[in-house]
């Protein structure tokens, strides 16, 4: 099976949110809130650090 | 006169020996919290380990094995290989079963073997929450 780094990226970020959610919030409205958070938080970095190395490369 | 037995739900579960959880928790990801009568956690987290696992050997990624070498070697050796382990069932099964994946190049086989331990990473975080459930620390 091969997946391009977005596409692994992105079921990395997914997967970990949802473990993330799971075991830190104690209500489930706090954990799908928290969870939602993480995958935003992951793919903001996953974007942000893409462009960047982007621009650094040239 | 025959009594009604009372099925155990959610919050009147008998006390379960939070050793008793994290073992079950470590062999079968979300088995502690099944236990522990948090069913749809459990889920989310059996789901979310198997998932990570089973990508992690459909990219043929390594297992790490506890070798020694020089310091950082032997961290990311002995470290990779307690993540491996920690996906409890899945690797024992895996291993058994005779997968034994070489290390080679290749940024598939990279992704692999970093999603084989994100697993077990994973499943460390849902046994510490299994932990913290079973002694009463959080719900």
């Amino acid at each position: 099976m091969k997946l391009s780094h977005f596409e692994t990226s992105v079921i990395f970020a997914l997967l970990s949110s949802i473990v993330l959610g799971v075991v830190t919030k104690r209500t489930d409205q706090e954990r799908l809130r928290y969870g939602l958070h993480c995958f935003g938080y992951f793919l903001a970095a996953l974007f942000g650090i893409g462009w960047l190395m982007h621009f650094l490369h040239g | 006169m025959a009594e009604a037995t009372v099925q155990p739900v959610a919050g009147n579960l008998p006390s379960r020996s939070p050793l008793l959880i994290l073992g079950l928790s470590w062999l079968v990801p979300g088995g502690g919290h099944f236990l522990l009568g948090k069913r749809g956690r459990g889920a989310l987290i059996f789901g979310s380990v198997a998932l990570s696992f089973v990508l992690g050997l459909l990219m043929r990624g390594a297992m790490f094995l506890p070798k020694s070498g020089d310091i950082l070697t032997t961290l990311i050796q002995y470290g990779g290989f307690v993540a491996d382990l920690s996906s409890g069932l899945f690797y024992l099964v895996s291993i058994w079963l005779g997968y034994a994946q070489e290390d080679m190049a290749g940024h598939s086989h990279d992704y692999g073997a970093k999603f084989l331990v994100a697993a077990g990473l994973l499943n460390i975080l849902a046994m510490v929450d299994a932990w913290d459930i079973a002694t009463g620390k959080k719900d």
